[in-house]
């Protein structure tokens, strides 16, 4: 569209914002990314007990093109890696990545060879969700927390702004193994 | 001609060949009119309807396939490597991961062939036997389920797949119930099974099992006699008995050539010839006649899960030799499932041993006689063989798993050259491949 | 180590698999626990000798009619039988393993349809026999199953395939060559199936490394399960 970047900072650039982030949330739809068994707690989620449909979500589109959220669900090997990559770039932006299980986030129990540790070395992750696998009531939780990131996602300017103060932040954490004796 | 890098054209013995990615088609059409047109088309491993990762590379000719195979590896875990660094208790966790439809088949393979090695498996307790055999039976009819809805939705028919689900919700209940999780559940040990079924367990799976059996009643209607079902799955991946003994097929594919061939009556395991059921087949070779074999075999096994409760026996769960029994007594206390405050008095206050046995147990693991064993389930999908090589040591020396979805992969191609591309997706439907499984 | 010769003495048809020395795994050099010690010597499985009991006995006779019928002899073409946790095991050279394969199938009093796939194992301290190649079979007809295994040394990893005999051992082939690189000759299409096809090396050999990386936590780094000291037994 282009519009929300011309606009200036201010209460117009924030209504924009928030009208543009609950359309994006309220229907965002999931691309099939099911590899192992988190896509049978993933399919459990979208089924009757656990329905993603009042999320306006139960139409796991197959095409990357027509899909906002890869629910990367599974263990990625070093083969499959690649595709991985090429769905993600086939996705249109707005787009988000939520690394569904252990495996996906961190390798899990699978800390060899065959599997890539954690899918945040191919594509960037937006939430990561523990679990092995987790149950879709976790999953639902990440979704939402991501429907909340959707929600109040900044556009144009304020991106611009909100970029820099991260990049901030990011420059004066501590890596994680010298963030010693802090247990949050 | 097109001078774009990606998309080129070069001479082969078989003619011109083309690389087409893209709004290039003009190119491609110079070519002789009326000469058919081959195109090799990946349906590649993110698809929708390729039950899982799994790429069929084709080659087509309009609609027809002319030759069919499958690029597999897309899911391969290292398991069997990694489980050589890993003690023989905590090999369970990692086999349960392979075909993640069916975890308690994987476990109990793996454990049947751990405790030939151990030389125990006379000493395992009846009712840690009915557990296993109650178990695996609900495991293979939520494994059923998962087949027809992933199958009926590859098809088309959605409502298959909701209803599916719905009843594997059931079972996921008494799974969660009884083992503490709903999938990958780690249950089955060597020895035993890991905690006793908690009170309540048993009216709970006899109130299931009678609401499944209405429920499954339902589901097959939907399918049975349904025209456009039939239309699709009558006479589609056809594999006859010959095919199927060349290829090493077992399962619900080769009872579908009619041999009533099942593991669990021809050499059986776990006690399995004290029950009741019968072994279905049936004699079309099709995808038709699988789904029926797959509708029926549920309904079997629910008589044998009523068959397995009718048997337990108060007992323990756990082999007698403390030096193998997995030590944990699980209770829900108030901080979560752990240790129960009873065992923990006991290796605490009580017994010296109990606290050795407990330490070395967890920390080291057991240790188990140098050899090698070969443990064969009849699975969901097959025969699930699993080889175990032990060179004394408290770790796994050589786990390897005989997979029946990798070997029965092997078929796609029999199943699909000369077919439709959609008929290639009933076909890899009903042979029912967990790439989990395949590619380990 | 005066335990080893011994052993090689005593029977000497035994082959030693593998040799453990202590109690842990890898450590930084220094073992102070006084298990350093501790020697597990693991060694191939005794011969069996008739009668073998059960219907063993049945499948051997057979298999050697067979066999003679083909201008070979039981001791030519088997090294050894090894009956365990009540499986039989023949111990095949390669050389002959078409042969063995065809009478299985073929000859009707051992019928044995189908061929179960292929295990492999790296024994690295087994000389000249480092690789080994399991083949489960199974008879339908007369419901029972035997077990082939066929060794090859490192130097020379070729094992014929028996994917002209039975079509299904196809894809196992692939996956042992990919895990171990053992070569089967003749097969209509060797290539990796599992890995990538650009992979290096083969991940289930005892000297290729587990591949993973070291976790950090906060303040700390848990190394990968083949570095960690741990027990081994």
């Amino acid at each position: 569209m282009g519009l929300e970047e011309k606009l200036p900072s201010g209460v117009l650039l924030t209504s924009v914002e928030k009208l543009a982030g609950y359309a994006r949330k309220s229907s965002m739809w999931p691309a099939t990314f099911g590899l192992a068994c988190c896509a049978i707690e993933m399919m459990a989620s979208g089924a009757g007990r656990y329905d993603l449909a009042r999320f306006g979500m139960e139409v796991f589109r197959a095409s990357p093109r027509q899909a906002d959220l890869m629910i990367v669900a599974g263990r990625v090997s070093q083969k499959m890696a690649p595709v991985l990559r090429q769905i993600y770039d086939q996705m249109a932006e707005p787009k988000w990545v939520l690394a569904m299980g252990v495996c996906a986030s961190s390798g899990g129990m699978f800390n060899n060879y065959a599997i890539v540790q954690g899918v945040d070395h191919v594509v960037p992750v937006d939430m990561y969700l523990p679990g092995c696998p987790p149950r879709p009531e976790m999953l639902i939780d990440a979704i939402l927390k991501i429907h909340d990131q959707a929600m109040n996602k900044k556009l144009g300017a304020h991106a611009k702004k909100e970029i820099i103060q991260k990049e901030e932040v990011a420059l004066k954490t501590l890596p994680l193994i010298e963030s010693t004796g802090l247990l949050r | 001609m097109s001078t774009d890098m990606f998309s080129q054209s070069f001479d082969t013995t078989e003619g011109k060949v083309y690389n087409v990615s893209g709004g290039d088609w003009e190119t491609v059409q110079g070519g002789t009119p009326g000469e058919t047109s081959r195109m090799v088309i990946n349906m590649g491993p993110q698809h929708p309807s390729t039950h899982g990762v799994l790429r069929l590379i084709l080659e087509v000719e309009g609609e027809t396939i002319i030759q069919a195979r499958c690029g597999i590896g897309y899911l391969h875990t290292g398991i069997e490597k990694n489980m050589e660094y890993r003690n023989w208790v905590q090999g369970t966790t990692y086999v349960t991961r392979m075909d993640y439809l069916t975890p308690i088949f994987n476990e109990t393979a793996y454990c049947l062939a751990v405790e030939k090695l151990l030389g125990i498996t006379d000493q395992i307790p009846e009712r840690a036997t009915t557990i296993r055999v109650m178990m695996m039976e609900l495991n293979r009819v939520s494994s059923h389920l998962v087949a027809l809805a992933t199958g009926g939705m590859e098809l088309g028919a959605l409502t298959a797949m909701t209803n599916g689900f719905r009843d594997r919700e059931l079972i996921l209940d008494i799974f969660e119930m009884v083992s503490g999780l709903r999938m990958n559940m780690a249950y089955v040990r060597p020895g035993g099974v890991a905690q006793d079924l908690p009170p309540g367990a048993e009216q709970k799976i006899r109130d299931t099992v009678q609401l499944l059996r209405k429920r499954l009643k339902d589901n097959k209607s939907i399918l049975v006699d349904n025209p456009i079902w039939l239309l699709r799955t009558k006479g589609i991946g056809e594999l006859d008995l010959t095919g199927c003994m060349a290829l090493g097929i077992t399962g619900p594919v080769l009872r579908s050539t009619g041999l009533p061939w099942d593991l669990r009556k021809t050499q059986p395991y776990c006690g399995y010839e004290n029950y009741e059921f019968d072994v279905v087949t049936e004699n079309t070779a099709d995808t038709y006649g699988r789904f029926l074999i797959r509708v029926e075999e549920m309904n079997q096994s629910l008589n044998i899960v009523e068959q397995a409760l009718d048997r337990l026996k108060p007992g323990p769960v756990m082999v007698e030799d403390k030096k193998i029994a997995w030590p944990s007594q699980l209770a829900l206390g108030g901080d979560g499932l752990g240790n129960s405050l009873e065992h923990i008095r006991n290796i605490m206050g009580t017994s010296m041993e109990a606290l050795i046995h407990h330490f070395k147990l967890v920390t080291e693991g057991f240790q188990v006689p140098a050899g090698q064993a070969y443990a064969a389930v009849e699975s969901p999908r097959g025969e699930l063989g699993a080889f175990v090589i032990s060179d004394g040591g408290t770790k796994p020396y050589r786990v390897h798993f005989r997979d029946p979805s990798f070997n029965n992969l092997q078929a796609v191609s029999a199943m699909g050259e000369g077919g439709q591309v959609a008929d290639l997706v009933a076909a890899v439907a009903s042979l029912d491949p967990v790439m989990g499984g395949v590619d380990r | 180590m005066s335990d080893e010769k011994d052993l090689v003495a005593q029977e000497a048809d035994l082959t030693i698999k593998s040799v453990r020395t202590g109690a842990f795994g890898p450590s930084d050099g220094a073992d102070t626990s006084g298990f350093g010690g501790l020697v597990n010597v693991v060694t191939s499985r005794p011969a069996a000798v008739r009668p073998f009991g059960g219907w063993f006995d049945q499948v051997a006779d057979a298999l050697a009619k067979a066999l003679e019928a083909k201008g070979k002899s039981f001791e030519q073409v088997v090294s050894k039988v090894v009956i365990a946790q009540n499986e039989i095991t023949f111990m095949v050279k390669r050389e002959h393993l078409l042969s063995f394969a065809q009478a299985l199938r073929d000859d009707a009093a051992l019928r044995f349809e189908m061929c179960l796939g292929v295990m492999g194992a790296h024994w690295p301290n087994e000389k000249d026999q480092e690789l080994h190649a399991i083949y489960p079979f199974l008879s339908v007809t007369h419901n029972r199953r035997v077990f082939a295994e066929v060794t090859a040394p490192d130097s020379d990893p070729h094992i014929p395939s028996l994917t002209g005999i039975y079509p299904a051992n196809n894809w196992h082939e692939r996956e042992v060559y990919d895990f171990f690189g053992i070569i089967f000759d003749n097969h209509p299409a060797l290539t990796r199936i599992e890995m990538p096809d650009d992979w290096a090396g083969h991940p289930q050999r005892k000297d290729y490394p587990l591949g993973g990386i070291p976790v950090e936590y906060k303040g700390v780094t848990i190394a990968p399960p083949d570095e960690r000291r741990s027990y081994h037994g």
